[in-house]
């Protein structure tokens, strides 16, 4: 007889749940395993809120299991430790992203990109190991092998360092990977929201000229006075659109709607690279002339391995890169998923855990 | 300003020349009599032997690209023997066997000219259909002399048969160029190939020469024998059997695909490992459809390639020398070409047609 999510578990934990489609969470009485030889325990303190999690609350990609905690930029502090544990002590700062689990055997694995073997298990709404559901940030503790805990640094505040987590590495990855950081090249941002605004951030600690590419001119003054942009193209504005025509080295596209790639292609320069790193999973128009005759490409990405995300917090870390963000309750979280959905933030929310979520 | 009179194409310039050329977007083409500029102290002036068509061509007659100015000559795939050279040429003699392939031109100067990336500069001048420097127009291969800036032209090694190798200076280094740029020439790599035609062959024979495992994709089953025993292809795939593409689902380090007809991207993407490049050197006219999810999932890649520079074309000739590496070819003569260009839009033809220009009648 399975076991309800209280009791599956011996530790009882709490945190905010989606139970349906209609997305909205409430509060959920669950439970956490016992901490494993290799395990860490983290009391949580703050929690990112990422637009996946909207995605996901809602079964935006048909495959939600509900009830479903969603939370996968996390900050925390350890409170226990397996006796096999060796790079984590009580009472240190952590972070836990997008994966706690992977096969650890395969060439991925052991090439530290755990974030492409086959058997990822995910923060949330993934089946762990022993077969119960893994449950993510929205709750007052996880329990997480050792290999998928991170080190926060510690000039790095928890709420500004906890979205780098999941948007930080879903844009320091590609960049990394596809050579986007030759200091003095050109690097396009398309889409200035929580994965635009840390890529514009990153850009610049790499010592990149930063073009943000948006449909909204309102944007403009924040992304070059406050966010350090170089420069600011409106797609709606032609005449400026054609004077940017191959002028850049790399674009980073983080819209997840979707949109024209023709004039994202056009602005690369030859060998250009358009790497989309947009969660949506309605087809695009690819138009073939411009990657043929320009020798351009397209590529993808999907957030980066354990060994990746501690040096992205440590590059952060160094060059004092923080998401910028709206700090909120637990119980202000159903307002904040209706303001995401209409990008109303500046530029990601984050959840006080360990302030506001009280059973 | 009074107007100049325009020359007509046999008096633009000194030297006579026979061609055929389309006068309209039937595609038709007939005997032309054009001129070719004097051997200017850079140029290499050759006699064609062999013209290779190319797909290219048959786009251009019939003005499917909208970009066609009759009349045009075509002919990319130009190999022939030297007969004159211009006084400055350090690179060839009379009597050397020469190749000229897509251009004949270029500024020179730009970042990508200096990159020996000629195929990439804004101003590359084409064999065909392109204005030159001094505002005439290029005429192709599919004619029985040739003049081209000494830059532009390949150096036949001995032991290629010209006919067989006249494609490899359009087909060839269309495959080649981007087997290199994008890092699938290692041996034990796996490689699929989709489409088995003049650009899909070569790739094979390339590939296999570095090593690479080579697996065809197709819809035409009646290939499969063909390309394995023949081409060496290590598996065929016929791309509408679902199992047998399911069952190749994430083997593939790269696929060179070069369908131009509008086609899926998905299932291609899907044959991909992770890390996989998908590299279209076919340039199907409407954009195709791309999901984003598969791309990120497995952090793959859509690219393309146009041709490559002379340097690199030069290498890739060298290597096909090195190897015995020609184009599968039918050789035609000109009076065959229309025919010759209605098979091959039904893709007729195993795997170019070749025009012997040389022993071809010169009569109209």
């Amino acid at each position: 007889m399975a076991k309800s999510p209280d009791q599956e578990h011996p530790h009882k934990a709490f945190g905010w749940a989606a139970r349906d489609k209609s997305g909205l969470l409430s509060p959920f009485h669950f439970s956490r395993r016992e901490n494993g030889d290799e395990d860490v325990t983290i009391k949580i303190l703050f929690c990112g809120v990422c637009h996946s999690d909207l995605h996901v609350a809602k079964n935006e990609w048909g495959f939600t299991n509900y009830p479903v905690v969603p939370g996968h930029e996390i900050v925390g502090t350890v409170m226990k430790v397996g006796s096999n544990v060796k790079k984590f002590k009580v009472g240190e700062r952590v972070g836990v992203g997008v994966i706690v689990g992977s096969c650890k055997k395969c060439e991925s694995c052991q090439q530290d990109l755990e974030n492409y073997c086959p058997q990822t298990i995910f923060t949330y709404n993934s089946h762990y190991t022993d077969g119960t559901k893994t449950y993510g940030g929205y709750s007052d503790m996880i329990v997480v092998d050792e290999r998928f805990v991170l080190r926060f640094p510690d000039n790095l505040p928890s709420e500004g360092g906890a979205p780098l987590l999941c948007a930080g590495i879903t844009v320091y990855s590609p960049m990394k990977y596809y050579g986007m950081t030759e200091p003095g090249k050109h690097l396009g941002v398309a889409g200035l929201g929580g994965l635009g605004h840390v890529a514009v951030k990153i850009g610049k600690a790499f010592g990149l000229k930063v073009t943000v590419i948006s449909s909204s001119p309102k944007k403009e003054a924040e992304a070059i006075e406050r966010l350090g942009a170089d420069s600011f193209l409106v797609t709606s504005d032609r005449t400026k659109m054609k004077a940017a025509l191959g002028t850049m080295d790399y674009i980073i596209d983080t819209v997840s709607a979707v949109h024209p790639l023709l004039p994202l292609l056009s602005l690369l320069k030859l060998n250009g690279k358009l790497v989309t790193v947009g969660l949506f999973d309605k087809p695009l128009e690819l138009p073939i002339f411009p990657l043929v005759l320009g020798r351009k490409l397209v590529g993808g990405n999907e957030i980066g391995g354990m060994k990746e995300t501690q040096e992205m917090l440590d590059f952060c870390a160094k060059h004092g890169v923080t998401a910028d963000v709206e700090v909120i309750r637990m119980d202000y979280i159903n307002t904040a998923m209706e303001r995401l959905a209409k990008y109303d933030v500046k530029y990601r929310f984050v959840i006080d855990v360990a302030s506001s979520l009280s059973q | 300003m009074l107007g100049e009179m325009a020359m007509s194409p046999e008096n633009e310039h000194p030297v006579k020349a026979l061609g055929w050329a389309a006068r309209d977007c039937s595609g038709h083409l007939s005997p032309f009599k054009f001129s070719r500029r004097a051997t200017g102290e850079k140029d290499v002036t050759f006699k064609v032997l062999y013209c290779g068509i190319c797909h290219s061509d048959l786009h251009n007659v019939k003005n499917e690209w909208g970009t066609t100015s009759y009349p045009v000559v075509p002919g990319h795939e130009i190999v022939g023997v030297v007969t004159e050279v211009g006084t400055k040429v350090t690179k060839f003699k009379v009597g050397d066997k020469v190749g000229v392939g897509c251009l004949v031109g270029s500024c020179q100067s730009c970042a990508n000219c200096k990159d020996d990336l000629e195929n990439y500069c804004p101003k590359m001048i084409l064999s065909y259909g392109s204005k030159f420097y001094d505002g005439t127009i290029t005429y192709g291969g599919y004619s029985d002399v040739m003049v081209s800036d000494e830059h532009f032209v390949i150096k036949i090694p001995a032991n290629l048969p010209l006919d067989g190798v006249a494609p490899l200076l359009c087909a060839g280094i269309t495959v080649y160029s981007p087997l290199k740029y994008y890092g699938l020439d290692k041996a034990g790599l796996h490689l699929g190939v989709v489409g088995l035609g003049g650009l899909g062959h070569m790739a094979v024979k390339f590939a296999k020469a570095m090593g690479l495992k080579v697996t065809v994709i197709s819809t035409s089953p009646n290939k499969k024998k063909e390309a394995m025993d023949h081409l060496g292809a290590d598996e065929f795939l016929v791309s509408r059997n679902t199992e047998e593409m399911q069952s190749a689902i994430g083997t593939m380090d790269g696929i060179i695909d070069t369908v131009s007809a509008v086609h899926a991207l998905l299932p291609l993407i899907g044959l991909l490992k992770t890390h996989g490049k998908l590299v279209l050197v076919g340039a199907p006219e409407k954009p195709l459809e791309l999901l984003a999810m598969p791309l990120l999932m497995g952090r793959k890649i859509v690219g393309g390639s146009l041709i490559g520079g002379i340097k690199e074309t030069q290498e890739m000739i060298d290597f096909a020398a090195k190897h015995d590496i020609v184009s599968d070819i039918e050789l035609i003569t000109m009076d065959y070409v229309n025919t010759a260009m209605e098979r091959l839009s039904k893709a007729d033809v195993k795997y170019r047609f070749v025009i012997d220009v040389a022993n071809s009648s010169k009569s109209s």
